[in-house]
């Protein structure tokens, strides 16, 4: 497939700075236009929020190759570790988003080493089941986290700045906080892909043992994916919780877990944006399935089979990339 | 002490259960390296199909006749969807099985409904068997009668029959196993097979116990990967003690400390990662 660079006659990467520029400015006025095809900003957000979650997760499925089936633990963490700080501290945003960052991604630090040694479908078990471990705790330790019925009863703050302004954060002030957190932690995760550490991932999925002959420990490796991977989930948690005002143990549940690894995968799990159009592409028909019927959760079960039927690459599997790491 | 033997007993019940699924799922690791997420949802439909056919069959007859019926719903969909994943990325397969536990689930859902239904059986089996341990009904021998008749059955049929052999040696090296003759193919959809007769079975002796509801599966599909990954990747034996410890730790710590009855489970499992992270009975290096 000829790149259509080509045919607009510039180079290749100029063409990959054009479109890059207008991805991000279809993000900037997504306020403006949501509203304006009958759908709504807080739809936005939440793509962005699981766009967020999937990419954080792709650096350790699909650059580490790490198959880990219990990445919601860390989102759900990062929910709650916000939630609480509201709760039970302060209405203080920038806080209450590192409380859960925090919460959740030292959570993934710790759980690192009993995966990291792990590989394939045994990597999957380990982390599914240390997922579930997470969530129990979520739903038996009522007294704290409000049990099965969820944790609610707080409200995203307005954000405050250094000289006494603060901004409130209603939908589409929210929509740009999370665009801004979303663009930072884009830009961290492009920046470690790119470094040697990132392509040092990528030599871990490919070949860990002629790794290990070079003299680098690939465990350590899987464990630094994790924990980064963790703490970028954990982000996209704490910004759903005070998206929703409302976080519950489902959150946490190895069903979320399980929709992360299948958003990187429909999206292309080997490039570096296929979790993000993933992400759009199932909140978007999510909305609107549970809108039309009762059997929504049929439907993304079926997305799953035909994904992994005929989309096994991704869609952005089928486009030539610019090789991002 | 009747309160520790109470909690220890449930648990056990419980642990047969895990053991069961726990066994299935292990049998389907080995030969096909699938997670088949959707156990649960074969379990649940075990279940299910029971409840519907019991007014026809009886109780003994859904018992006999159910889980194969789960079992034939098995290999149609190995055959139909998992045959063509095999050699590729084992991401697939998982995601594959996920996405059919969802629909099962779901579909569940829709046509028994959410609220769960109850399963009967007969009143002879309801009795306590003994005055002074009200808790041994006959209905729980009965769960672990015929488990342990089961696993032995299947501990038999791997251990002495050409079938078996080939379902373990397959376990070790598939490819060899290939290259001599067998047919791979059907090996796998038999074994698939097996693996999903052991869940609907369990779905059945469940029912009975524990109430049919959609959201069971994916309940006791958890502890059964926590048994597999205490008890050791690789080792049957190992997976079914790993069922069983979990589910008598489990039953204990609700007679003492309720809210903790699943977390313990869980904390097992992290152990037994820390101390011997290949488990309990495992071998070092399957499936990595």
């Amino acid at each position: 497939m000829t790149n259509p660079a080509y045919f607009l006659g510039i180079r290749p990467s100029a063409w990959h700075a054009l479109r890059l520029a207008l991805f991000w400015l279809v993000l900037i006025f997504a306020p403006f236009w949501l509203p304006a095809i009958g759908s709504y900003t807080d739809l936005g957000t939440r793509v962005l929020i699981y766009a967020l979650a999937a990419m954080g997760l792709n650096l350790l499925l699909g650059f580490a190759g790490g198959l880990s089936f219990g990445h919601a633990a860390f989102f759900g963490l990062g929910a709650y570790g916000a939630g609480l700080f509201l709760r039970y501290v302060g209405p203080n945003t920038w806080l209450a988003l590192l409380s859960g960052i925090f919460l959740g991604g030292l959570a993934a630090t710790l759980v690192g080493p009993l995966v990291m040694r792990r590989r394939g479908i045994y990597f999957a078990m380990i982390t599914i089941a240390i997922g579930q471990m997470f969530y129990f705790v979520a739903v038996r330790w009522n007294s704290v986290t409000g049990g099965e019925d969820g944790l609610s009863g707080f409200q995203r703050a307005p954000l405050g700045f250094p000289g006494g302004n603060a901004i409130p954060l209603t939908g589409t002030q929210y929509y740009y906080f999370v665009l801004v957190c979303f663009a930072i932690a884009v830009f961290l995760l492009a920046r470690i892909l790119s470094s040697p550490l990132g392509h040092s991932f990528v030599a871990v999925r490919e070949n860990s043992r002629r790794l290990e002959f070079l003299g680098v420990r690939g465990g350590r490796l899987i464990w630094i994916a994790f924990a980064i991977s963790g703490f970028v989930t954990a982000l996209a948690g704490s910004l759903d919780s005070m998206l929703n005002n409302f976080t519950s143990p489902l959150d946490l549940n190895w069903t979320l877990s399980g929709i992360f690894v299948i958003l990187c995968v429909l999206g292309g799990m080997r490039s570096f944006w296929g979790p993000f159009l993933g992400a759009a592409i199932y909140v978007v028909m999510q909305d609107y399935a549970s809108s039309i019927t009762q059997n929504w959760m049929s439907i993304i079960g079926l997305m799953f089979m035909l994904v992994v039927l005929f989309f096994p690459r991704g869609l952005l599997g089928f486009i030539p990339q610019r090789r991002t790491a | 002490m009747q309160i520790l033997l109470f909690g220890a007993f449930n648990g056990l019940v419980v642990g047969f259960f895990y053991a069961l699924m726990a066994l299935g799922l292990s049998l389907i690791i080995g030969l096909s390296s699938v997670i088949n997420f959707a156990q649960g949802g074969f379990m649940v439909l075990g279940g299910y199909f029971a409840y519907t056919l019991e007014p026809f069959l009886g109780f003994w007859g859904s018992l006999l006749l159910c889980p194969i019926f789960a079992g034939f719903l098995g290999i149609a969909f190995e055959r139909g969807l998992i045959r063509p994943l095999y050699g590729r990325d084992p991401l697939y397969s998982l995601l594959l099985t996920f996405g059919l536990a969802m629909i099962i689930e779901d579909m569940v859902r829709t046509i028994w409904g959410a609220q769960g239904v109850p399963f009967g059986i007969p009143d002879y089996l309801n009795s306590p068997v003994s005055n002074i341990y009200f808790f041994i009904t006959g209905y729980r021998v009965l769960v672990i009668g015929v488990t342990a008749a089961t696993t032995l059955g299947l501990f038999a049929i791997l251990r002495y029959t050409r079938l078996g052999v080939c379902i373990r040696a397959g376990t070790a090296d598939l490819e060899t196993v290939a290259s001599l003759g067998v047919n791979i193919y059907l090996l796998r959809a038999i074994n698939f097979m097996i693996g999903i007769l052991l869940a609907g079975l369990a779905g059945i002796l469940a029912a009975g116990q524990l109430g049919l509801t959609p959201t069971m599966g994916s309940s006791l599909i958890m502890p059964s990967f926590v048994a597999i990954i205490v008890g050791g990747v690789g080792s049957l034996i190992g997976s079914m003690l790993g069922g069983l410890l979990i589910g008598v730790a489990a039953g204990i710590t609700s007679m003492y400390f309720p809210a903790a009855s699943e977390v313990v489970i869980y904390a097992i499992m992290a152990i037994v990662l820390v101390l011997r992270p290949r488990g309990l009975l495992g071998q070092e290096g399957l499936l990595e």
